[in-house]
């Protein structure tokens, strides 16, 4: 290990343990905020996974949601156990993605862009026009987990308990997926999104890849999905539209999809920023697009290269990168 | 009957305002390579302007009709010049930029109505059209005509005068036209007012009939993506006949049966068409 590996882990380390001590610091109302911060940076981290092999989709919000209703569906009609709950919101939600990738994946670009559109607010009316989905009100009054370790119960309807069990799925899924980017897997993404026709031409069968990369974080997702389920205790269709489709989007542009670690901050920071916006509820979305169009105009890499500029700290920097990086391949004029 | 014929109408009407929303969006892909987001909105703020001229500041409908034409086409020569004109080089730039006018334009409205507002327009032709025991509305039937007008004004424009030549000759070949000496600013430009001008002109016709608030943009740009794409993107007589077809299918389905089951069929009729024939009816071919 070098001495650099040393520091990242003993960042990542410090990071998760000042996380774990937000209950301790704070009161229930922002501890559950926390809950959601864990589940959207495991959102926008899910999401880079896709944006590396340089596709923008709005079908991951409805993903999560896959993922949030077979949860919802599996703790109220079949009393299941939460990681089972887990493990099997991220298999529906890989398995709607993988149905969804055989036609999706025939597109790229903008087309992919407005295939996933289509297909996911397909779904999500769907969900709106089924009785067994809850139709417009959704699924509500879904029980917290608890866990009997004989005598000895953990109840985590507790928002403190929760938070530490959120935090624990994300900080195994984020490992996961660092693992899974600095593998091969992750250098073929790469190669897809800079050089799709030089990747194939060198023997890597980009559409499977992609295919991979669709699907995987669509698990995660799905698990991120789980996570909200248990968090809100409901779950609405009307909690995965388009607007929730374009933060997301939103939020990768701003925050920045070059580095893993960025990703990560840019969710927490943008989240807190987000809750102190709260006062002005109807102005957001300016505010939103304000900021949107002036990092495109002035920080087209979003705001962890201003970051990283401005002090070297974040680690994973590397210089040789243009402006492509980030934003949406598209299908060249013919 | 009287219903069939009320749906025959409605499905004309919606055909012709989407015609005029689609046609700008064909044509400023086709000009300048940028699927504009924020599109569904110009017509929000044609729609919004004509309420202000028209009942708030107690003028008529038609200084209405004019005004909203006349701001929405100054708005889109504002987002040229001032954001993609700095982007040219970056279409997918553009594209998220226009997401990001969508977003301040619609807090715009909800700042300037509130976001539950009942703005209601009067309309210059009150009343119905009595044929037999049929009843057909008169500002319907006036939504209808003058559409079709400005397409037939917009058909001549692009094919018989120079601007139009230059336009077609930028969407065919930008590089080739401003080796030309075709200025390729000045035809965005006019390309971007024009389109802009549609939309609002659109949004004015709409204005009596619809609910005008902040979000009336979001199922009409939705409509209008699902349209561009059927018609093949970029093309402006795919457009019109996409239009046709698609509202007529969505005003019955939505009428017969219901508007959700409209809303996904045509959502699958998008997919199929980006699946088997990713071109549209009458695209080019752009290889995906």
């Amino acid at each position: 290990m070098t001495s650099r590996q040393t520091w990242h882990a003993i960042g990542a380390m410090t990071s998760i343990a000042a996380a774990a001590l937000l209950p301790v610091v704070s009161g229930d109302y922002y501890t559950s905020f926390g809950t959601e911060i864990a589940i959207m940076v495991l959102m926008l981290s899910s999401y880079r996974l896709i944006v590396l092999t340089g596709e923008w989709s709005f079908a991951h919000v409805v993903l999560q949601g896959v993922g949030a209703y077979t949860a919802a569906i599996a703790v109220k009609d079949f009393d299941w156990p939460f990681p089972l709950t887990i493990a099997a919101g991220a298999a529906m939600a890989a398995l709607m993605a993988t149905i969804l990738s055989f036609p999706l994946l025939r597109m790229k670009g903008f087309y992919f862009l407005m295939g996933s559109f289509a297909a996911a607010e397909a779904i999500r009316l769907l969900w709106r026009k089924i009785p067994f989905f809850g139709g417009t009100r959704g699924l509500s009054n879904i029980p917290a987990p608890y866990l009997d370790l004989g005598g000895l119960t953990i109840d985590f309807g507790h928002p403190a308990n929760f938070f530490h069990l959120s935090l624990a799925v994300v900080v195994c899924c984020l490992f996961l997926m660092w693992r899974m980017e600095r593998a091969r897997i992750g250098h073929i993404w790469r190669a897809i999104q800079q050089q799709d026709i030089l990747a194939q031409s060198v023997g890597i069968e980009s559409r499977t890849y992609r295919r991979l990369a669709f699907v995987i974080a669509a698990a995660f997702a799905g698990i991120a999905g789980v996570l909200l389920a248990y968090a809100f205790g409901t779950v609405t269709p009307n909690r995965f539209g388009l607007n929730f489709a374009l933060y997301l989007m939103i939020w990768s542009i701003v925050g920045g999809t070059r580095t893993f670690y960025g990703v990560v901050l840019g969710g927490v920071v943008l989240m807190i920023f987000d809750e102190s916006l709260r006062f002005a509820e109807e102005l957001r979305p300016g505010v939103y697009g304000l900021i949107l169009i002036g990092v495109m105009l002035f920080c087209p890499q979003g705001l962890e290269r201003l970051l990283q500029s401005m002090a070297r700290v974040l680690p994973g920097t590397r210089s040789d990168e243009s402006g492509e990086r980030g934003t949406l391949s598209r299908p060249g004029k013919s | 009957m009287q219903m069939l014929i009320d749906t025959l109408v409605n499905a004309a009407m919606a055909s012709a305002a989407t015609a005029l929303v689609s046609i700008g969006l064909a044509l400023i892909f086709g000009v300048m390579r940028i699927e504009n987001f924020a599109h569904g909105e110009l017509y929000m703020v044609g729609a919004y302007v004509t309420w202000y001229v028209s009942s708030a500041l107690g003028l008529t409908y038609f200084p209405g009709l004019v005004c909203a034409v006349l701001i929405t086409a100054l708005l889109g020569a504002l987002m040229e010049v001032a954001l993609f004109r700095r982007l040219r080089s970056n279409p997918v730039g553009c594209l998220i930029i226009t997401v990001g006018v969508l977003l301040v334009l619609q807090t715009a409205a909800v700042w300037f109505g509130g976001v539950n507002s009942t703005l209601l327009v009067d309309t210059p032709f009150p009343g119905v059209l009595r044929i037999g025991t049929l009843a057909l509305p008169w500002h319907r039937l006036f939504v209808i005509v003058a559409a079709i007008i400005l397409m037939l004004a917009l058909t001549w424009l692009l094919r018989r005068t120079a601007f139009g030549w230059a336009v077609r000759a930028v969407a065919q070949d930008a590089e080739a036209a401003s080796l030309q000496g075709i200025s390729i600013g000045r035809i965005s430009i006019l390309a971007m007012m024009l389109s802009a001008g549609l939309a609002g002109a659109a949004g004015a016709f709409m204005a009596p009939i619809v609910r005008v608030n902040p979000f009336m943009g979001q199922p009409v740009i939705i409509t209008a993506f699902i349209v561009i794409i059927m018609g093949g993107i970029g093309s402006i007589e795919g457009a019109i006949i996409a239009s046709v077809l698609y509202s007529t299918f969505f005003t019955f389905v939505s009428t017969y049966l219901d508007s959700t089951v409209a809303t996904i069929a045509g959502l699958c009729i998008m997919l199929g068409v980006l699946i088997f024939m990713p071109n549209g009816l009458m695209g080019k071919a752009e290889k995906v």
